[in-house]
């Protein structure tokens, strides 16, 4: 069996197939044996964020049954991650088998930072870029520290993305503030969601960012739908799309 | 009707620029506290021990409140226990009828709000009036706060002018906040003087000593426990600590989370009743023991009630306090209202993104966003979900738990959008679209652009 599994959401792989592709070759650019299991669909996070368990645990458990042989599953979304790491134990069960499962799956930028041990990105991409720190990828994986916490600042994506050619990352006034996106959040809480997405976009135009870069395309896809249809100019960009081109090396 | 959050949300946020004001307003206060937390280089080790001492105390509650009870009897103060609101309202009352008072001081105490004292002693015929300015702001407009430490947040100076011109007799159109505030404080002082009690809240109770801490920032609790004879302090249980030693681990960490300051203006230890008055100390559990018996509800007794996780939730800054249905809004109110009552808060859970910025910013670690998360499912299993959210997930699920009919499903559904987009309109699609476009569908999933990349053909752009 291949070593990496690769995790490809089901509405990445729906709607942002380029994306998928992108941490796929990432992937196989640094020589790793990986595979994508066909028969994965969704995590179980839409139905479990909205209290539906029950509907929820089946799709958790086909999940375990998935990717469980592999010795890392990676996924282009730390939001689905952060429920598999964080959520499964509370929903199918504190098993030994998904607890291995959760210490095993990563997004890809702690993928690349702390398994593969990445440490110098040789690429370009010569944009102002915005980091959009999707809130699941802070405060949940630890990818980068919160704002709100006070101890060492680090951050694993900026870690990688900064290191290409021509990149200029701008500051943000609010830098982890959440986009609004929240799964069912967007549409229950349909009004104060689309401020909170309009509020960021405004930051990153203020700051100057001619794209908004990230690693969660839910977030993304809210923030891009926003700015499409206030036509402001600020397309989106996943992370693993800035990396597909460039040379990792650890 | 049940009080339901996006509706009221959705009205606080349609008055756009009034929105943001409360927005900039509230976060300038998470800045000033993140200037003020990033001082004390041992931030993140005080509210880890801060979550010790909280949960050691609720661990053994009955002990130290016990102990507490003793102390505080030796040093001559007079303690009464009250099961519920009720029970605390008729202590209270009990003791200001015996001594005929009928004028009383309130320093802010959001005890005394979720007992509705106030309503019971004005039925009594006793005056009360609240001396924290906010609070009075508030009683003054008929209304309940909006913030549990900034309770007239919503108001702008304006309309404060306005309301202190009709109750307080200040010129038509001042606004400048100083001139106001002098106002209110003569105001006031006429009131602290006609008092016969006062009553005040309980930040900490300190089992060690049966002494216990209010701590403010207007004085108004020093003054309204000097003047009156007679000091009544409402205390839920679980604001009792072990030791005197402890309380600088949360003095530490109050000010600083609550408003941005290294400490506030007044921390008052009160231990025994002035010569010749009295002192009741009247602690409450009103529902807090049955939230103590429950594993995962537990943390949230922890709670010091400093207010840095309404600062920083982007959802309470953009809906304000009274889109909230229980009496203290944002994450923390969103966990505790539905604690006691689910069905009466059902909308609270869910108003939240789960951004989490709650629970990495409050000083006691209380896990916020993942007991909305864990209220979530109750919710679910108590079919507290709204019909057609429900159906979605069942259907969602059967969809995703068959490879074949997702795969099927999502091509389809990816052609009707590329050819009739207009259709994505019904259903839930229709309220993603009132704000935002929906993504560009393309024409192959990474199922179908995998199977190429790994068969060595060149990528075909749809």
């Amino acid at each position: 069996m291949a070593k990496v599994g690769l995790f490809v959401p089901c509405y990445v792989d729906q709607f942002f197939p380029r994306v998928g592709l992108a941490t796929l070759r990432v992937l196989r650019s640094l020589g790793l044996d990986v595979e994508y299991p066909r028969d994965q669909t969704c995590c179980g996070q839409p139905m479990y964020n909205t209290g539906c368990s029950q509907e929820a645990r089946p799709l958790a458990e086909r999940f375990v049954r998935l990717f469980s042989g592999y010795e890392a599953v990676v996924a282009p979304s730390a939001s689905c991650v952060a429920m598999v790491k964080l959520q499964y134990p509370e929903l199918i069960g504190d098993t030994p088998e998904v607890r291995a499962l959760a210490g095993r799956t990563f997004d890809l930028s702690e993928y690349l930072v702390d398994v593969v041990k990445v440490t110098r990105v040789d690429g370009e991409f010569r944009k102002k870029v915005g980091l959009h720190r999707s809130c699941h990828g802070v405060r949940e994986l630890r990818e980068s520290r919160s704002s709100e916490r006070m101890d060492a600042p680090f951050d694993k994506t900026r870690q990688l993305i900064s290191q290409l050619r021509g990149i200029e990352l701008v500051e943000l006034e609010r830098a982890d503030e959440c986009c609004g996106f929240g799964g069912t959040f967007a549409v229950t809480e349909e009004a104060v969601s689309c401020m909170m997405g309009r509020d960021r976009i405004a930051d990153h135009v203020r700051a100057g960012a001619e794209v908004i870069a990230g690693y969660d395309m839910s977030c993304l896809m809210h923030l891009d739908g926003l700015a499409r249809r206030d036509g402001t100019k600020l397309p989106i960009v996943h992370v693993a799309e800035m990396l597909e081109k460039a040379r990792l090396s650890r | 009707m049940i009080h339901h959050h996006p509706e009221k949300a959705k009205l606080f946020v349609l008055d756009d620029e009034r929105a943001h004001w409360h927005d900039k307003a509230l976060w300038f206060m998470r800045v000033k506290r993140d200037r003020a937390a990033a001082t004390v280089p041992e931030w993140e080790q005080l509210r880890t021990a801060a979550e010790g001492i909280k949960l050691h105390t609720l661990s053994r509650l009955a002990d130290y409140l016990e102990e507490f009870e003793r102390k505080a009897t030796a040093n001559g103060i007079q303690v009464h226990w009250a099961r519920d609101g009720e029970e605390h309202n008729r202590i209270v009352h009990g003791i200001l009828e015996k001594r005929g008072v009928k004028k009383m001081v309130k320093s802010k105490s959001m005890l005394t709000e979720e007992c509705h004292l106030n309503p019971y002693l004005e039925a009594r015929g006793i005056e009360v009036v609240d001396t924290d300015l906010g609070e009075r702001i508030v009683q003054l407009a008929g209304e309940p706060p909006s913030h549990i430490v900034m309770p007239a947040i919503h108001r702008k100076k304006e309309e404060i002018g306005e309301l202190f011109h009709e109750k307080l007799g200040t010129p038509k159109g001042l606004s400048d906040p100083t001139l106001l505030t002098e106002r209110a404080r003569e105001h006031l002082r006429e009131k602290f003087l006609q008092a016969e009690a006062g009553l005040t809240g309980v930040n900490f109770g300190i089992a060690e000593t049966g002494g216990f801490v209010v701590v403010t920032n207007e004085g108004n609790a020093d003054m309204g426990t000097t003047l009156p004879p007679v000091h009544i302090a409402s205390m839920g249980i679980e604001k009792v600590i072990p030791r005197l030693a402890d309380l600088g681990v949360f003095l530490r960490l109050l000010a600083r989370s609550a408003t941005g300051q290294p400490v506030s203006s007044y921390t008052t230890h009160f231990h025994a009743p002035l010569p010749g008055g009295e002192l009741h100390l009247v602690i409450v559990d009103n529902g807090r023991t049955e939230m103590l018996s429950e594993a995962h509800r537990r943390k949230a007794l922890c709670c010091i009630r400093c207010g840095a996780c309404l600062n920083t939730c982007p959802v309470y800054r953009r809906s304000g306090g009274y889109s909230y249905s229980y009496l203290i809004p944002g994450p923390i109110g969103s966990v505790l209202g539905p604690h006691r009552d689910l069905a009466g808060h059902a909308s609270l859970p869910f108003a939240s993104s789960l951004c989490g910025s709650c629970t990495d910013v409050c000083p006691v670690k209380v896990d916020l966003h993942h007991q909305l998360l864990a209220l979530r499912q109750e919710a679910g299993e108590e079919k507290l979900l709204p019909f057609g959210k429900r159906m979605g997930m069942k259907l969602a699920s059967f969809v995703m738990a068959r490879p074949a009919l997702f795969r099927a499903g999502g091509k389809v559904a990816r052609w009707v959008l590329r050819v009739a987009p207009g259709l994505a309109r019904v259903g839930p699609g229709a309220v993603w679209l009132r704000g935002r476009e929906l993504p560009e569908p393309p024409a192959e999933s990474f199922a179908d652009l995998y199977d190429r990349e790994m068969n060595g053909k060149p990528e075909v752009k749809p």
